[in-house]
């Protein structure tokens, strides 16, 4: 129930984001005269950052593949190495943004910029808080192991997880790539 | 951290100094009526702290029925104010703060409130369960809901309300040119609430998907559980257009992005667009589990089944899937182009099938039924020719070209107003007539229901019928006042008479909750009016368990046939009864609209670090809940078996003995 309850909340989630992905279409070529794609996009930095996320996104379905083993062990070490490539992304993300607004480009800048920054920061919060949510999981199933409710936590957030990654495979193709050759 | 303190409280408005001593003085008297008599611990152990639907249920319909009279209120005002050429009784602005507020709480927390209450108590009932699937969630979406609406309407007393319209267009509702805070409040206000909505959405998917009893296939729920579902499911798919639409103008309005300013790029009919997508889908949020609880009312007072349910429900998805492709029709005259008006011209013009569909549907039930005409059945029967005057005026301003006319005159007015008005306030108020005796245990009294029904149905063409001829002679909507040589003198003075007789018939409907809860007869039996579907197979009002046994079905209007078999069904053996699981109450649900109404209310202000540091309690709590593993109580067999007695050997429920 929960677990259906919860890809209910991701269809929302994916309105959500679809809203927003169609907010930064509609504006994503008005510059006002300010910084354009080109100016300003890092796309070496962003490949890494993919590659990051895409990499965790692997290491959580190992995790949850070894909680179905019932190895409390390899779920941890998974999870634990899922989070720091999640926080590698995260750091690396912050990194670009303070590049992109110590060149100026700031969210007050255009409306591209607006919804550039409103965009890929939402994705990022949501980054974010699976992070604090996960360390959450990762205290309870060590305080109680393995049982059907922490295991059905796990699950969910491994859900959010991946879902999230399906995010940053839009925006990868959308804002970065189309970004690139537009 | 701007604030200038002198403009923290609204002065100088003698309307707004009365509402501010009205405001502290009835404070006072809840507090100390209260402590007088020693019922703050009962209000938050049987309230506060509730996780039980019906109680959940009955605070949302409370504070619709407060929430109706704000917005009432409102409306009488602005009455006032027009009832006259040249009225000099409210200023423009206060005019423009007044419609906005007034249009904001009669859809967001009136008409929606009022109905999701009447879920909240009637669907797990209906689909024979215990609670909803997520208890906790739902009492959570109770308080953002509470404080989400505490906060909106604290507006015209601190910092001053918003006053760019319920749809709060850009570019007026931007920083340029609304630069106080009334439009923060709209911003933030409704997207507290809105999370809370949008959790009630996916809170009944679950419910109803998972949680109907044995035998009860999606084909065998009653229309309001229907009605319910695909309701849930628009929820689920509008609102989070919603929660964008609103964080956006919070960046705009808040961190200056430019999103839809007229510099930088910014598109102001993005909002408009942004705000529609939710906002035509919000319409049938608010209708289709209207047309729900008219379904029930008919179906009982005609002692017949509905007719034609399969179109029923077929007409409730098609609606659906329609109101997500019409939303262009609110602003044809955006210039879009003739294509792009042509097509949504005709899906909005396909709506009218799938609702006339349901209209003779509901014609066909009664006829050759037995008709009861009871306070409830009253208001379904003044819907039909109400509701399609809204229709057919619906359609009319359906065609794009035409609408270029029709445009922001009072004939859009009074057209939303006969679709809201007899499809959602005739609709609650049948279906609080006709539940009241579930959620209470007596029945509101018929007599005054009767005159609150003509008063109010009287009351509403009386004031709302001129408005169409002054819009079609040109009268534009949301203007404080007119000329008399406009010629709009008398149509404005029917119109306002009519609003008062609209308000008489309200003050009735306040004087009947009053009367009944002092006079009413509370020896009434489960089932009151020879009703068709399972919430009317337990006692009123309901035990918290709902269901000594779970009922089992196998066709649709289950328990009206198993009271023509006297099937065994009704009867409770003792071996059948059971420990009975039940989750326990908590304070976080409370506790997190609380924060939540703080934090609020301090980025309304635009003090960001305070809000963030309020932000942290939001967080603090659902860290709580996540390691909160207490896992419910269960109520004892003596117990269930006592208080199974006890309804069950009444009088009238004879045959249903604990046998």
């Amino acid at each position: 129930m929960n677990i259906l309850g919860f890809w209910i909340f991701l269809g929302a989630e994916i309105v959500l984001f679809a809203t927003l992905f169609g907010v930064y279409g509609v504006l994503y070529e008005r510059y006002a005269g300010g910084p354009t794609h080109q100016d300003i996009i890092m796309i070496r930095e962003v490949m890494i950052q993919t590659m990051l996320l895409l990499t965790s996104s692997f290491t959580c379905g190992v995790a949850i593949h070894e909680m179905r083993r019932g190895s409390l062990k390899g779920l941890l070490t998974w999870l634990v190495i899922t989070l720091l490539l999640g926080a590698g992304f995260l750091y690396m993300e912050i990194n670009e943004f303070m590049h992109y607004v110590h060149e100026g480009a700031t969210m007050q800048t255009s409306a591209f910029l607006s919804s550039f920054f409103v965009l890929l920061g939402t994705h990022g919060l949501h980054v974010t808080f699976g992070i604090l949510w996960a360390i959450m999981v990762i205290i309870q199933l060590l305080q109680r192991g393995l049982t059907p409710v922490t295991a059905r936590k796990t699950f969910i957030i491994g859900l959010y997880w991946h879902f999230l990654d399906v995010v940053w495979i839009f925006i990868f193709t959308f804002v970065y790539l189309k970004g690139m050759v537009s | 951290m701007g604030i200038k303190w002198d403009e923290f409280f609204i002065t100088g408005d003698p309307l707004i100094l009365g509402s501010q001593i009205a405001i502290v003085l009835t404070m006072l008297g809840i507090v100390a009526g209260l402590t007088y008599l020693k019922r703050w611990k009962w209000l938050w152990r049987e309230w506060l702290t509730t996780v039980d639907h019906k109680r959940i249920g009955i605070m949302y319909i409370i504070s619709a029925v407060l929430m109706f009279f704000r917005g009432g209120m409102d409306g009488l005002l602005m009455k006032a104010q027009t009832s006259r050429p040249e009225m000099e009784f409210l200023t423009a602005q206060h005019y423009n703060e007044i419609f906005t507020t007034h249009g904001v709480i009669m859809i967001l927390f009136m008409a929606m409130p009022f109905l999701i209450g009447l879920m909240n108590v009637v669907i797990p009932l209906q689909i024979g369960a215990r609670d909803v699937a997520f208890p906790q969630l739902n009492a959570l979406s109770f308080w953002l809901f509470f404080s989400g609406a505490m906060l909106f309407n604290v507006s015209f007393v601190i910092g001053g309300s918003p006053d760019a319209g319920w749809t709060s267009y850009f570019p007026l509702a931007g920083k340029e040119f609304s630069p106080g805070i009334g439009n923060n409040y709209y911003a933030v206000a409704l997207q507290i609430a809105g999370i809370g909505t949008l959790l009630s959405g996916i809170n009944f998917v679950v419910t109803i998907l998972k949680m109907r009893t044995k035998g009860m296939t999606l084909m065998r729920m009653p229309m309001f559980s229907w009605t319910t579902l695909v309701t849930s499911i628009i929820i689920v798919a509008a609102f989070p257009i919603f929660t964008v639409a609103l964080g956006l103008m919070t960046f705009d309005r808040l961190y200056g992005t430019h999103f839809f300013t007229l510099s930088g790029g910014g598109l102001d009919m993005l909002w408009a667009n942004l705000f529609w997508l939710w906002g035509h889908p919000e319409v049938y949020i608010v209708a289709l589990p209207a047309f729900g609880i008219f379904s029930e009312v008919i179906a009982t007072f005609s002692r017949k089944s509905l007719f034609g349910y399969k179109s029923m429900v077929v007409s409730i998805v098609g609606i659906a899937l329609l109101s997500m492709l019409v939303w262009v029709h609110h602003f044809y005259t955006m210039g879009a182009g003739a294509a792009v008006n042509s097509v949504f011209s005709i899906t909005t013009m396909l709506i009218a099938v799938p609702t006339g569909v349901k209209m003779f549907n509901w014609l066909f039930t009664m006829r050759h039924g037995r008709i009861r005409t009871t306070t409830a059945m009253l208001w379904a029967l003044a819907f039909v020719p109400c509701f399609v005057i809204g229709g057919v005026t619906g359609v009319m301003l359906a065609m794009g070209a035409a609408d270029y006319q029709y445009h922001n005159t009072l004939f859009l007015v009074a057209h939303f107003h006969y679709v809201l008005i007899p499809g959602v306030v005739f609709a609650v108020f049948a279906g609080l007539y006709y539940w009241w005796p579930k959620m209470f245990g007596f029945l509101l009294n018929e007599r005054l229901g009767k005159w609150h029904f003509w008063l109010f149905v009287i009351g509403f063409n009386v004031t709302f019928m001129p408005m169409f001829f002054l819009g079609l002679k040109g009268a534009v909507r949301r203007s404080y006042t007119f000329s008399v040589e406009s010629g709009f003198s008398n149509l404005f003075l029917v119109s306002a008479l009519g609003s008062v007789i609209l308000a008489a018939g309200f003050a009735v409907f306040c004087y009947n909750i009053y009367w009944s809860l002092r006079h009413a007869d509370r020896n009434i039996t489960g089932d009151p009016w020879h009703a068709r579907t399972l919430e009317w197979a337990t006692a009123s009002p309901v035990q918290p368990y709902n269901f000594a046994k779970l009922p089992v079905v196998d066709k649709l209007d289950a328990f009206w046939h198993m009271k023509k078999s006297d099937s065994p069904e009704l009867t409770l053996q003792q071996t059948e009864i059971e420990e009975i699981h039940m989750p326990n109450n908590s304070g976080l649900p409370f506790v997190m609209g609380i924060i939540f109404g703080i934090a609020g209310f301090l980025l309304v202000f635009e003090w960001h670090l305070a809000a963030a540091v309020a932000a942290i309690g939001i967080f603090a709590c659902l860290i709580v809940r996540s390691f909160d593993y207490n896992d419910g109580y269960h109520i004892h067999k003596a117990e269930v078996e006592q208080t199974e007695q006890a309804w069950r050997l009444r009088e009238g429920e004879v045959n249903r003995y604990v046998g």
